[in-house]
């Protein structure tokens, strides 16, 4: 089974780039260009001095003890949590800040949900003095206020995208249009393994040096470069796709995919798009998705605002399809209570999006002397308003 | 013969093609509108098929959009507002609307319906010309109707060939590096790119779209293609209208005509 990307930009059924003729020019050259780009030593240089020195790279590899105990397994927390802005989301950013500046673009834009990729675009954007327009909904604008607050200290411009649901998936269509107004002078920065190809696959390679540093930091500590488990949450799939990437062909170590799964499956307030989704094209990019019979695109919900997104990345699609990776929902109120979990057991404050993978283990099938790996991918600090309205109630 | 083709036969220049959301204002105003745009002299008719996340389309479209689909328009809706049209005008009707509805919908059964109502043409921004050449051509050729294609100023020489080769009925020249309705004059940049177009001697007619509002926008279109097509400032004009569409739909097309 082929679990990358093929010549046409499809991971089996799922994929391509399904874009207005307005953006072809733009995918066309980043198509053509993004991977001689980023093979150049003189970026995979900058790029890997960027992730050591200033994103803090490694990221360590954490045995959870506390935490092994209370689940009789053995969990390792990869932990991007401890990255430089606080989750996984800036190992991608690096990567297109120095890629646009190769195609030459002056003007950066990006969507964002829980507002982390929106920080970490802002971030890099500053870093290298560089234009930063981010779009970001405004029902996530209100939930999401620290973040806000962060961009704009960075220097972007956050604007809101009023349309639909107010959320990621509005924010993603309006940070289209603009690339569809500017199509010189900018790039788009997408923060997810979405959107039309080369995206996925280009944001899966930047986010791919998570798996990369577990191979030899389980080599180090268990003795094998192998997990049994390997457990990260889905939203677009960015985070689940750099844990995934370097065991795609590692048919024994099984892969867990962890939606949202809102107030319940069946509520119809749910992100839980492997099992409501159906195929369709969503944001360039044939995929599941949440959708009517008419192909309307249903608003998703979640706590979690970087898990609100109606579809997941083709990658996902293909490997849940084809059952390399197994899918588990868990509820808004299952997260919450992971969250407080992981925090009292372990000392540390995941996100909801995070505290949603570490949820999965209840539902979980494992042996104890199962290695897991939990991709913590960021810190709870922006969701500290959701956890204390529950301390305090 | 396919009535788009019938339309350029006998007509060269100043082809007026109007958009408007299928749904809006009212649900049942589909046909009304169609019905007094062909009585107003419209020469090819836009039928816009509402969709939640219109990609290349502005504020103003959407939102009809959203309007629309709260009014409980659908594609079934849609097809059977349409299933008489044919006994009362013989107008080109185009839709226009994104891929994942004709997916869903099924796409023989889209075509079947498009077919049985007697649509013309369609305009899937998003259907890429590969994936068109590679799982729709044949079908859709098949049924009758023409897939029109959009060039930008992006779109290089090379290309438009390609698609010109590929299109049928006419091309969709889009006016500017934009989303529909955003500007509201036309550039010394856009006029280069119309003429630099216009010397290309392309097989299919073009019809230059996105930021054409008004008579003067028109009529400067109207100098480099075959004609010009509006669709944003349509929908805002309907918004406003006190006495009716038909009303709104005369007075919108005689101020774009003018004295010409």
């Amino acid at each position: 089974m082929l679990y990358s990307v093929d010549k046409k930009g499809f991971y089996g059924d799922f994929g391509g780039a399904f874009i207005p003729e307005m953006l072809y020019a733009n995918i066309e050259e980043l198509k053509n260009k993004y991977l001689e780009i980023i093979d150049e030593p003189d970026f995979q240089a900058e790029m890997n001095h960027l992730l050591k020195d200033y994103v803090g790279r490694p990221s360590p590899l954490y045995y959870a003890k506390r935490l092994s105990q209370h689940f009789n397994a053995r969990i390792y927390l990869k932990r991007e949590d401890l990255n430089h802005t606080g989750a996984h989301k800036i190992n991608n950013t690096i990567g297109q800040i120095l890629l646009a500046q190769r195609l030459g673009k002056t003007r950066i834009i990006a969507e964002t949900g829980a507002g982390q990729h929106g920080v970490a675009t802002a971030t890099v954007c500053a870093l290298m003095g560089l234009e930063c327009i981010v779009y970001m909904g405004e029902v996530d604008i209100a939930r999401q206020a620290p973040n806000v607050s962060r961009m704009k200290m960075l220097g972007a411009k956050v604007v809101p995208a009023t349309s639909g649901s107010k959320t990621l998936k509005d924010a993603t269509n309006e940070a289209i249009r603009d690339w569809i107004n500017n199509p010189t002078d900018t790039h788009y920065i997408i923060g997810s393994v979405v959107g039309p190809h080369p995206y996925p696959d280009m944001v899966a390679r930047f986010q791919a040096v998570i798996s990369e540093e577990m191979k030899w930091q389980l080599k180090e500590q268990t003795g094998s470069q192998d997990p049994d488990i390997i457990i990260a949450c889905v939203g677009g799939g960015s985070n689940a796709a750099g844990a995934f990437y370097h065991y795609l062909d590692s048919e024994k170590v099984r892969l867990v995919a962890v939606e949202a799964a809102g107030l319940g499956v069946d509520s119809g307030e749910s992100a839980a798009t492997s099992v409501l989704g159906t195929k369709g094209i969503i944001h360039g990019s044939r995929t599941l998705l949440m959708q009517t019979e008419d192909g309307q695109i249903i608003e998703p919900y979640s706590i979690s605002a970087g898990l609100d997104y109606p579809g997941i990345g083709p990658l996902h699609s293909h490997l849940i399809v084809s059952k390399r990776a197994e899918a588990i929902s868990i509820t808004d109120q299952e997260a919450l209570d992971a969250a407080f979990l992981v925090t009292r057991l372990e000392g540390i404050i995941p996100a909801l999006e995070s505290a949603h993978a570490f949820a999965a283990m209840h539902y979980l099938k494992y042996r104890s002397e199962d290695v897991i790996v939990i991709n913590l991918s960021g810190r709870g600090d922006k969701d500290l308003s959701t956890y204390i309205k529950i301390l305090e109630s | 013969m396919n009535r788009i083709d019938q339309l350029f036969q006998y007509k060269k220049e100043g082809v007026l093609n109007i958009y408007f959301t299928a749904g809006f204002p009212a649900l049942d105003d589909t046909t009304k509108i169609i019905l007094a745009l062909d009585k107003a002299g419209v020469d090819i008719i836009e039928i816009g098929m509402p969709y939640s996340d219109p990609m290349a389309d502005g504020p103003t479209i959407q939102e009809s959009g959203s309007k629309a689909l709260k009014n409980g328009m659908t594609l079934n809706v849609l097809f059977d507002q349409l299933k008489n049209i044919r006994t009362k005008t013989q107008v080109p009707l185009l839709f226009m609307g994104y891929l994942n509805q004709m997916m869903q919908f099924g796409v023989d059964r889209f075509l079947n319906s498009c077919q049985q109502v007697g649509i013309d043409g369609l305009i899937i921004p998003d259907l890429p010309v590969d994936i068109y050449e590679e799982e729709l051509k044949d079908k859709i050729e098949n049924s009758g109707l023409h897939v029109i294609f959009l060039i930008t100023p992006q779109t290089s020489e090379s290309r438009i060939r390609k698609i010109d080769d590929l299109a049928k009925g006419f091309i969709y020249m889009v006016s500017s590096a934009s989303i529909t309705g955003a500007k509201s004059d036309i550039s010394k940049s856009q006029l280069d790119y119309f003429k630099m177009v216009d010397t290309l001697q392309l097989k299919n007619p073009r019809l230059i779209g996105f930021g054409i509002s008004n008579h003067d926008t028109f009529f400067q279109a109207c100098q480099y293609a075959h004609g010009a097509i509006i669709g944003s400032a349509f929908i805002r004009h309907l918004e406003t209208a006190e006495n009716g569409v038909e009303d709104a739909v005369d007075t919108f097309v005689r101020s774009l005509r003018g004295n010409h």
